[in-house]
């Protein structure tokens, strides 16, 4: 079992602090202080992002609580989050207020 | 309600040290301290680079700097020394030190006194009376919202932003509840996610000044440098590390200022109000810089996250450094102060190592010394806008 960091509650990716080969389960615990495990939809290495959730093409992708970039294509929950199915992506804050 | 043992400062602010400062007023003067403060305990002081030669909004950084070292509640009195031609002449900035404060200070000039050896008899006598008044002060106890947390980060690496800031973001919103002040810095290190920030800013006014210091730094270094500080960021070690854009990599920074609201930006040095939950202040990434702004705006002490392991500290506030990272705490823990890696390997949570760092915060602003002061580091760096005339 490999380990994963989730950082705030709505982020719908977690951060794992060991590479990951597709297949294997990876554990991180949620806010309530329960472990969830996912099994790993491709291999993702050190340090890398794990989509938790079944994300949306054009979904935000959530780190920190915050938007940190845009799906490019669906990602499902197990799947490998970087730059290959993210896309820059910079949020008008200033409309939404 | 958390308190602390510190010491109460004529002005009503509280110390958690209680230095006898020999500050020299500009670096003609700065070989002068190090020699008074090396021979009479119970004194400090710094190696100063600047305070002659500067002008404008460059001088005034620099005697914001001097002055507020000078008022920071971890001092009890200060003694300027001063060459007698700078720029910061000694008898200015104790000007400036007592328009922000009304504790003891005194002032020697080198070209006055005749020379080194009767500056450092005199100055040395003055320190070890002073010495001896301030040994007369006695802790006392003090909610923890008389304190001034400062944060900062340096030789980051991914356990950085990924446990350590996050650690120290619970810390700073713990000290924000508490009523207390805790300063987020380092606007190089916004860009990306300034509008993030600026979204947290209390009022209309915050807001902007955010996007006013992020820019103002961005237009400095493409005037200067003729360089874009976004081209290129994440840069490809960053993506090989994990960081898939801009603002995940800027979010892992400014994680450590906490998710309270932004109630006010301050320049460089100046005098931070207290009480006032978090706040940002205009420092550059340099880590000797930024660390030496906030403690010139008041802060008793700094909590510095690192990846791979410094050992900066500072002349008159402990700097308590923390790692997230397993390898560099083993293998740097002559200069480290806490082990956050629990928290990467699962056996801790973020709140859990909060709250120990919490309890060790407490500690060494009860008294207990950081590995710098054990080590007696001093190194001091201060901004500057323009190059020396």
């Amino acid at each position: 079992m490999k380990r994963a960091i989730l950082i705030d509650k709505n982020d719908n990716v977690a951060t794992v602090t060991e590479s990951v080969k597709s297949g294997e389960e990876v554990v991180y615990t949620d806010p309530n202080s329960e472990d969830v495990v996912i099994i790993a939809k491709s291999a993702v290495p050190l340090f890398h992002k794990i989509a938790i959730k079944d994300i949306k093409k054009n979904d935000k992708i959530v780190k920190y609580g915050e938007h940190i970039g845009m799906a490019s294509e669906d990602i499902e929950a197990g799947c490998h989050v970087h730059v290959h199915n993210v896309e820059d992506y910079r949020e008008n804050l200033e409309e939404r207020e | 309600m958390r308190t602390f043992w510190g010491y109460k400062r004529p002005d009503g602010k509280v110390g958690i040290r209680n230095h006898v400062l020999i500050l020299p007023a500009s670096i003609c003067a700065s070989d002068t301290t190090r020699i008074i403060s090396r021979d009479i305990q119970g004194t400090v002081t710094f190696n100063l680079q600047l305070g002659c030669s500067q002008v404008g909004s460059d001088f005034k950084m620099t005697l914001d700097t001097l002055a507020g070292y000078g008022a920071n509640p971890n001092v009890y009195g200060v003694i300027v020394v001063g060459l007698g031609c700078e720029t910061a002449q000694a008898g200015l900035v104790k000007k400036e030190i007592l328009k922000r404060t009304n504790k003891p200070v005194e002032t020697l000039v080198i070209q006055d006194e005749g020379g080194t050896l009767k500056t450092i008899e005199k100055a040395s006598r003055m320190a070890k009376e002073m010495v001896g008044e301030a040994a007369k002060m006695k802790r006392e106890e003090f909610p923890l919202s008389e304190l001034i947390m400062g944060t900062n980060c340096g030789s980051s690496d991914t356990t950085s932003g990924l446990a350590a800031n996050p650690v120290l973001g619970k810390v700073s919103d713990i000290f924000v509840e508490e009523g207390a002040s805790s300063v987020l810095c380092e606007t190089t290190e916004f860009i990306g996610a300034e509008h993030i920030l600026a979204r947290r800013a209390k009022t209309k006014e915050i807001h902007d000044r955010i996007y006013e210091i992020i820019y103002n730094y961005e237009d400095h270094i493409k005037r200067n440098t003729g360089l874009d500080v976004r081209e290129g960021n994440p840069s490809p070690g960053n993506k090989a590390g994990g960081l898939t854009t801009l603002e995940e990599k800027s979010l892992g920074c400014i994680h450590k200022g906490g998710s309270t609201s932004i109630n006010n930006v301050y320049d460089y040095s100046k005098q931070i109000k207290g009480k006032e939950g978090l706040v940002i202040m205009d420092t550059p990434g340099n880590d000797a810089s930024s660390v030496g702004g906030i403690i010139a705006g008041g802060c008793q002490f700094v909590v510095f996250t690192t990846g791979r392991g410094t050992p900066t500290g500072h002349a008159i506030a402990p700097v308590i450094k923390i790692t997230a990272n397993k390898d560099t705490y083993e293998k740097m823990k002559d200069n480290i102060d806490y082990d956050a890696s629990g928290v990467i390997s699962g056996e801790k949570t973020v709140d859990e190592a909060a709250n120990e760092l919490l309890d060790l915060i407490v500690d060494v602003c009860n008294g207990k010394l950081v590995q710098a002061e054990l080590l007696g580091y001093t190194e001091t760096a201060i901004q500057r806008t323009a190059a020396f005339v």
